[in-house]
């Protein structure tokens, strides 16, 4: 080995490296093969699973008459069709869930954008006397498990005798987003205070500061926000199940109503896997496109909260 | 030694703190008193009466109306469900109700609602004292604005003042009233809970329970029942999956991302997407379909069968014949949903290794393998750190992968919790299938000390707090 201090070593150093060029190249080109090889198998790996639930969800496959909707062991179908689409749509309530999960997607992803976005622009941006105190309120408050909290709600509607209902649920996603303000607050923070200071100067009222002036720049952290806050609802599946109880089947989103389908309750039947399939596709494809086309906001909001801590 | 001496005298400084604001807060409002004029001495009886003496009608009235309310309220003790709310409930929150239910139909005291509206009453009396010292403090500005001969601020100028001034007030009261009742309520509720016999024998509305104190935690803790045995086995599993389940995903998803960042590799936003793809995928899909996936009939049984490896479907997830049969396969497919996570993290951090360093080992002749393993890898693990522990505890609560792909199972026979229950799936069972609640109050506030002491500890050493100021 060379060391730094000696100048000669370094120019014998050059040739040596030219003389080796050519197996570095070669191992160069070996290690990127290599790279090729690992990442078409993973990926193969990752995506068989969507494969597999894509093709059964269009398989169409009969024995005497009937069609079969249990899991296979054949890879490829014999036969496709829209069958397990036509019989979701027909002989399921999927259209109801599926408007349910819209519906309690949309409000609460509305209000929880407006409350999250809130809570990080005062934690952030405006000087209040007790703003460390409600700053580390807000953490603590922030540890408590949503789960703890889910059970008591379950339990205190079933006292109440409140039939469970998508406004209960609406109001459990939404009450408690503003505490996830962290990732919103460290966005507004790199946002200069000189900016804000100069329009309060002009005369700009805090209303004014935040629509007028924060808002219009802040894009990525509002589409961030919003892309979770929106998706979460089709995403959950305890916290819905818990609140939507297992017999009002005419509230459930889709999560729970395709999860029953398959699994564990009264109406679970074996012979619904291809048409859970179905509904998981109709289900993922708006969601994936969205995450797809939103994927530069979601990358930038969760790497900047992993690596703020 | 330092940083314990610091600590403690922050913990110090906390404490006289707040002893100072409590006492400074308590000289204020004598003066108040003392110097204030009539309407503010009149406010302490009646609340508004300073603001209507400045003739701010419209906030006294207001204050006025929420003391006719709040006392109304305390006196009438307004039933729901036949159970009262009010001084009344004060009194049922101590008993928990005192009328058994009879075979022939009549109702016990619903002691869980007793509890509840216990709560509730006792925040609606702390709501009461802020409005009461509110309407003080309110009275006594507008005394002073009026001394020093300007006007009492008018109906209007409070509304707006809400917009700028307090502007902070109006954006953070929705959160808080929020909160308040959706979380703090029912974790307040759930505290309680875990003090008393509410277990699966009964059912509110027809039999009562009632305080028992520690009895539950002793009982889990240094008991013999079902429940102890179960206990530690349980907590045993949950610290080594949230360990393995977080380490392997994270060593496994850097090298992911070396794979794909490495300079010779193209396409990296075509790999990169189709990691992101199963990422997007909701979990009750991809959770369910590997639960198919590796089922009796499932396509690996299948080829495993071909191949002639096995002669009969072998037991991936919830039949599994042995417990680590089940635990390595749910720790497996977690790296399917972990490893695109950590991934992403440190594809972004990998393009900023600081490159001056790099090129500098470089010229002193250092090799690849050395450059990584001295400037690389200390850097993705220093910067990565925070990021490990938050998804140590998030693994610890990871609900849907255990509960969607064994439930729990495999069951030991005759128990509640399974083979590959953590924490959470446990209390799920226990309280919302078995209604064991009193149980799983305390499994649940258990869970909540791992996870929040380990959060306290690495959120005050991490850059973000101890920089918050600097930020400003």
């Amino acid at each position: 080995m060379m060391t730094i201090e000696d100048p000669m070593n370094k120019k014998q150093a050059i040739p040596e490296l030219k003389v080796h060029h050519k197996s570095a190249k070669k191992q160069e080109l070996r290690s990127t093969i290599f790279a090729y090889v690992v990442l078409i198998a993973l990926a193969l790996l990752w995506l068989y699973p969507i494969m597999w639930i894509v093709l059964h969800s269009f398989r169409v496959e009969f024995r005497d008459g009937i069609l079969i909707g249990t899991v296979v062991s054949h890879y490829i179908p014999k036969g496709f069709g829209l069958n397990n689409f036509v019989n979701l749509f027909q002989n399921t309530l999927f259209p109801r869930w599926f408007l349910n999960t819209l519906f309690v997607a949309t409000v609460s992803f509305i209000l929880s954008t407006i409350m999250t976005l809130s809570v990080a622009y005062v934690m952030s941006k405006i000087k209040f006397r007790q703003r460390k105190l409600f700053l580390n309120i807000a953490i603590i408050v922030g540890l408590f498990p949503g789960f703890m909290s889910m059970i008591a709600i379950y339990y205190i509607l079933k006292a109440l005798g409140l039939t469970e209902t998508l406004f209960a649920l609406i109001l459990v996603y939404s009450a408690g987003s503003g505490l996830g303000f962290y990732v919103a607050k460290g966005f507004f923070d790199i946002i200069p205070n000189s900016l804000i200071e100069s329009a309060r100067i002009d005369g700009a009222t805090n209303l004014i500061i935040f629509t007028k002036i924060v808002l219009p720049i802040s894009k990525p952290i509002i589409i961030y926000t919003a892309l979770l806050a929106f998706t979460g609802p089709w995403m959950d599946f305890i916290f819905a199940r818990v609140i939507l109880g297992e017999t009002n089947r005419h509230l459930h989103t889709v999560a729970v109503g395709l999860y029953y389908m398959v699994h564990g309750s009264q109406y679970a039947d074996g012979n619904q896997f291809t048409m859970f399939a179905a509904g998981s596709l109709i289900v993922a494809v708006p969601i994936v496109t969205l995450f797809l086309m939103m994927q530069r906001y979601y990358i930038e909001g969760v790497t900047a909260g992993a690596v703020k801590g | 030694m330092d940083q314990d001496v610091s600590k403690h005298n922050g913990f110090i400084r906390f404490i006289q703190n707040t002893m100072n604001s409590v006492l400074s807060g308590g000289k204020q409002y004598i003066t108040r008193f003392k110097t204030g004029s009539i309407g503010t001495k009149m406010s302490h009886l009646v609340m508004g009466s300073g603001n209507i003496y400045h003739k701010q009608f419209a906030k006294g009235l207001i204050f006025l109306g929420l003391q006719v309310l709040f006392l109304s309220i305390f006196i009438f003790n307004p039933e729901i469900n036949n159970t009262p709310i009010g001084f009344k409930a004060l009194g049922n929150f101590i008993t928990l109700g005192t009328e058994e239910g009879t075979l022939f139909g009549a109702l016990a005291d619903n002691s869980m609602l007793m509890l509840l509206f216990g709560v509730v009453t006792f925040g609606l009396i702390m709501v009461f004292i802020i409005t009461y010292l509110t309407n003080i403090k309110s009275a006594y500005a507008s005394d002073l604005l009026v001394r020093s001969g300007a006007k009492p601020t008018t109906f209007k100028d409070d509304v707006t003042a809400l917009f700028d001034s307090r502007f902070h007030v109006l954006l953070l009261t929705p959160t808080i009233i929020g909160v308040l009742t959706f979380t703090i309520l029912p974790t307040l509720f759930m505290i309680f809970i875990a003090f008393t016999d509410f277990d699966r024998e009964v059912r509110p509305g027809l039999n009562l329970f009632k305080w028992v104190g520690f009895e539950n935690f002793t009982a889990i803790f240094t008991g013999t029942g079902e429940i102890a045995e179960r206990f530690f086995p349980v907590l045993g599993w949950t610290l080594i999956w949230a360990f393995f389940a977080t380490f392997t995903c994270y060593i496994a998803g850097i090298l992911l991302a070396l794979v794909i960042n490495k300079r010779t590799v193209k396409f990296k936003k075509l790999w990169r997407t189709v990691f992101i793809l199963t990422i997007a995928l909701p979990q009750f899909i991809s959770l369910l379909a590997m639960q198919q996936i590796l089922s009796e009939h499932g396509p690996v049984n299948a080829a495993l069968l071909n191949i002639g490896l096995i002669d009969e479907p072998f037991a991936f997830l919830s039949q599994a014949k042995t417990a680590t049969t089940a635990r390595i396969s749910v720790l497996t497919i977690n790296l399917w949903i972990g490893v695109p996570y950590t991934m992403l993290m440190t594809s972004g951090i990998l393009m900023n290794v600081p490159k001056d360093t790099y090129e500098a080992a470089q010229i002193d002749g250092a090799s690849k393998r050395q450059a990584f393993f001295n400037i690389t890898a200390p850097y993705i693990i220093f910067i990565t750190t925070p990021y490990l522990i938050t998804s140590f505890i998030g693994n610890i609560t990871s609900f849907n992968i255990i509960f969607l792909l064994t439930g729990g199972e495999p069951n030991v026979p005759g128990n509640i919790a399974g083979k590959t229950d953590l924490l959470v799936t446990w209390l799920y069972r226990l309280t919302i299938e078995e209604g064991d609640v009193n149980i799983g109050s305390v499994i649940a506030i258990f869970t909540f000390i791992i996870t929040a002491s380990a959060t306290l500890i690495s959120y005050r050493r991490s850059k973000a707090y101890k920089e918050e100021d600097t930020f400003q």
